[in-house]
């Protein structure tokens, strides 16, 4: 149950895109069409859960037992870079159907921000691994979702006119402003789910 | 025609202006700008990161493997965030409690390894430098302006500091992520106005 509540809130409260504004540069550069957004969300969910599962090992069996926690950053961001290029190499190999659909994502992910920012924000808010796990899961899963909709959203814009000096990233930003007010409806979701819970 | 060293530090400010011109980096411009005080702290780290890294890349170019590029470049921008972080903790704890998980973010800024391939790869020490400390400075100036305006229109107060009227009802809007993305997407607009070459 607890997981659910940690689910509502990582996926619609404090949608990683919209509310904690991680991973804005793919959310604006792939979300043209809505099959390249999917590719690129179902990449982030793949390599997030993993990342963080690896990071939070890194950090709590050999930062902390070396006492090196202020090298985080550096080591984290090496790992990730590593395991997405190894995840690259396994997946060209050995299923190569996926490759293909999700391949030329994973180059960019590396400076994908929300991929360090969860494997730093599980580290600072104390969670257990099973939590860390389930947050990352959760919050590649509200990536993906926030992703697709505005993908959605912008193929649009090719039939609407749009005055000139909002052309493509101004009133893509715009929109997205929107669509984080819309996101906004969903404050206070997981404390009342909460207490629905506990009773 | 090659430009000389003062185009290339003068060009961050107009016309390769990060997040206008160049759309990258948006992340910590959408988060940090809530308070012009945090939109200061972040551009002046990004500039420190972004002027030693394009130091090292351009006076390392010629020892770095083409294959490990990325990584390489990544290690070292990573060393310079950590130094930021640690200096940032012991000297001015406040604001690095403020910008908290965005400053090791700055690793993944796309502003500074874009900065590192596109120009520190290919351009001498001196003009890598000049390069980065415009951007960097342009990449300040541009986070001041949103967070000013969001601060402003959002709390009545700059650094602070209230400067509106009395009965000025602060617009609780624009310092809430909806805000950030409308305000950045109405500046976008505003600079697109202007003609490019001029």
């Amino acid at each position: 149950m607890e997981y659910l509540v940690l689910a509502v809130n990582a996926v619609l409260v404090k949608n990683i895109l919209l509310a904690q504004y991680l991973g804005n540069c793919p959310f604006m550069g792939v979300s043209k069409k809505t099959d390249t957004a999917a590719g690129m969300g179902m990449a982030v969910i793949f390599v997030m859960t993993f990342a963080t599962f690896i990071t939070w090992f890194v950090h709590y069996y050999i930062l902390v037992v070396f006492n090196i926690e202020y090298l985080q950053t550096i080591v984290f961001i090496l790992v990730i870079a590593a395991l997405v290029q190894l995840i690259e190499m396994f997946l060209k190999k050995s299923v190569p159907a996926l490759y293909r659909s999700l391949g030329i994502f994973l180059p960019l992910i590396t400076t994908n921000c929300a991929i360090l920012g969860v494997a730093v924000i599980v580290i600072s808010k104390d969670f257990s691994f099973m939590q860390s796990i389930m947050f990352a899961l959760f919050s590649g899963i509200g990536f993906a979702l926030a992703l697709i909709i505005f993908a959605g959203i912008r193929e649009r814009f090719e039939i609407s006119h749009i005055p000139d000096a909002f052309k493509d990233m101004a009133i893509a930003l715009v929109t997205a402003g929107i669509i984080a007010m819309s996101f906004y409806g969903f404050k206070g979701l997981d404390s009342s789910l909460k207490s629905i819970l506990i009773k | 025609m090659k430009k000389s060293i003062l185009q290339e530090f003068f060009k961050g400010f107009w016309e390769v202006l990060p997040p206008f011109r160049l759309v990258l980096g948006l992340c910590p411009i959408l988060a940090v700008t809530t308070l012009a005080e945090n939109g200061i702290g972040m551009g002046f780290a990004t500039t420190f990161v972004l002027v030693f890294s394009n130091i090292i890349i351009a006076s390392l170019k010629n020892f770095i493997p083409k294959k490990v590029r990325i990584a390489s470049y990544i290690v070292i921008i990573a060393t310079f965030v950590v130094i930021v972080e640690l200096v940032m903790k012991a000297y001015f704890f406040a604001i690095s409690q403020k910008l908290g998980i965005f400053i090791p973010l700055i690793v993944v800024n796309c502003i500074i390894l874009g900065r590192a391939e596109a120009f520190a790869s290919k351009n001498n020490i001196i003009r890598s430098a000049a390069d980065g400390l415009g951007i960097g400075l342009g990449f300040t100036m541009s986070l001041f302006l949103i967070s000013s305006i969001r601060e402003i229109l959002g709390n009545g107060t700059i650094f602070g500091v209230g400067i509106m009227w009395e009965s000025f009802e602060p617009f609780g809007f624009m310092v809430q992520a909806p805000g950030a993305f409308v305000c950045l997407g109405m500046i976008l607009a505003l600079i697109n106005l202007v003609p490019k070459n001029q």
